[in-house]
């Protein structure tokens, strides 16, 4: 297994890239930055130098809010492999004040408190690398 | 131009194997095309199209036309996950419409069973664009389909036992077929009892591992009338695909809502002509949500719809996956697809288990979901008629 993060989850390291390098280093630093297109405004997820919506090349960076409530959450009691000793544990979709639906860890609490619709705030959880993982926590 | 009538399922081949430790996988290929081209009554020289998705090893449909011995002037790569055969069917029924096929083989092999999960894994999908920001969570397969249902529950009030009542249909099927991995029936109680492996779906929720394969040979009409065989027409043919589009998904649905039109549409019928159906079965919620998505019923209804043994055959509204589907029969190479047409096909010859056989079988529709209902998913609908 590798290590856990203060989470107690296993926190695999990223593998950032052109374009999602100022996203990683941001969360290296405890922000969460995501690109926003300059054309139509619209919000990209997962990070890119690109917009889905209107094909736009030219995006922004900026500072989101990291506020979000859960769109969908499983309790994973079963798993195989590096993850098995952390069962169980929240896998969810949370969905950013700022639009995005993102997969990830809802930590920090029992997991059967968890539920659809819950105010979560985001909460860094370093790799090994440097580059942390955005999780969320009850607000 | 219509595809519609103009190519016809001559051979089909379900390997009977469920666990297959002393063969290779390109050994199964050659097995299932073997099989198929049989039932058809062709030959490997007769072949002038193949197609192979991604769980043919290295260059995929070159490398297996080159081990099978294969000559080509055709050839069709298509990864969609476990639909990739369905959309299979589309293209080289198009080809045939078009004049540049005459006989089409199509063939899946895997052995997640007894030796690992194969091409198309992990490193694949590790160079994905998303993949940092999917892989690092934890999502396993039945974690991802269990965001899915959890939703679905949510917004509709759907139940652990209405879900049930999908495996439990399956299971009812599967104890006819002596190649079923699981042949026991079970009970709603059994399914919601069983262990819970990501919440809300429960162990009897989610499919069978199994090794194995199947193929498909598609013919032209002048070739299917030179056959002896019995050959099923493919009458409508739909392939649509449903993505996180840009962190905006929507979990309760598939992309069945597109690709189902599309087949109906083409095939001139719609979801109340159809006699039997073969819908991909990952999950339980899985079947729920394509049967809301194809028509069968409204968005929110396939709790109830799927309730008091509406897909049991015979006697139930919409008999389905009378073979015991990937839930209880065969999921080989965790991909369902091929399967999917297989049974259906026997349904339109009348060549099912006479205990699950749909009387007057006229016309059977086939849906496959390829990927993942919580991320991005590669669906395709086909709708056959009865054999000529």
């Amino acid at each position: 297994m590798s290590d856990l993060g203060p989470s107690g989850l296993p926190v695999p390291p990223p593998n950032p890239n052109l374009e999602t390098q100022r996203f990683w280093d941001a969360t290296a630093e405890g922000r969460l930055e995501l690109p926003r297109c300059d054309n139509c405004g619209h919000v990209v997820w997962y990070p890119r130098q690109r917009c889905d919506q209107c094909g736009s090349t030219s995006v922004t960076w900026f500072e989101a809010s990291g506020r979000g409530t859960v769109y969908s959450c499983t309790v994973t009691r079963r798993i195989p492999g590096s993850w098995r000793a952390a069962a169980p544990f929240v896998l969810a979709y949370v969905e950013l004040d700022e639009g995005p639906r993102v997969v990830t860890n809802i930590v920090g609490c029992d997991p059967e408190t968890v539920h659809i619709g819950q105010a979560v705030q985001a909460v860094f959880d370093p790799t090994p690398d440097g580059p942390a993982l955005l999780r969320f926590t009850p607000a | 131009m219509t595809i519609r009538g103009k190519a016809l399922i001559a051979g089909v081949y379900e390997h009977p194997g469920r666990e297959l430790p002393d063969r290779t996988l390109p050994q199964i290929h050659a097995e299932v095309a073997a099989g198929a081209l049989a039932d058809a009554g062709l030959t490997l020289t007769d072949v002038d199209a193949y197609y192979s998705a991604g769980d043919a090893p290295g260059f995929g449909a070159l490398s297996m036309a080159e081990y099978l011995g294969l000559d080509l002037t055709y050839i069709d790569d298509t990864e969609t996950g476990g639909s990739a055969y369905l959309v299979h069917v589309q293209h080289a029924a198009a080809a045939i419409a078009a004049g540049h096929v005459n006989v089409a083989l199509i063939t899946l092999a895997g052995k997640p069973r007894t030796g690992g999960a194969g091409p198309g894994g992990s490193a694949r999908f590790s160079s994905a664009p998303e993949a940092s920001f999917e892989n690092q969570f934890g999502m396993s397969v039945p974690g991802g389909y269990a965001l899915a249902a959890a939703r679905h529950m949510h917004e509709f009030g759907t139940t652990s036992e209405q879900l049930a009542e999908v495996k439990v249909a399956a299971s009812t099927h599967a104890q006819h077929n002596p190649h079923a991995f699981l042949q026991d029936v079970v009970t709603v109680e059994e399914v919601v009892s069983s262990p819970m492996i990501s919440d809300p779906l429960h162990r009897l929720d989610c499919c069978v591992i199994t090794d194995g394969g199947g193929a498909l040979v598609l013919v032209s009409e002048a070739v299917a009338a030179s056959l002896d065989r019995h050959c099923v027409p493919v009458l409508g043919t739909g392939t649509s695909i449903k993505h996180t589009s840009g962190g905006r998904i929507d979990l309760t649905h598939t992309g069945a809502s597109r690709s189902g039109p599309l087949a109906f549409a083409e095939a001139g019928v719609t979801p109340t002509d159809i006699d039997y159906v073969s819908i991909y079965d990952s999950f339980t919620i899985t079947v729920l949500m394509t049967l809301e998505d194809l028509g069968f019923c409204a968005k929110g209804e396939g709790g109830r719809f799927v309730s008091d043994g509406a897909l049991q055959s015979p006697g139930g509204v919409l008999p389905f996956n009378t073979d015991g589907g990937g839930l209880c029969n065969n999921h080989p190479a965790n991909r369902g697809g091929m399967t999917k047409v297989v049974e259906a096909v026997r349904q339109l010859r009348g060549e099912a288990h006479a205990a699950v056989q749909v009387p007057d079988c006229e016309l059977a529709l086939a849906h496959g979901t390829g990927g993942s209902l919580a991320t991005r998913m590669g669906s395709a609908t086909l709708v056959m008629g009865r054999s000529t």
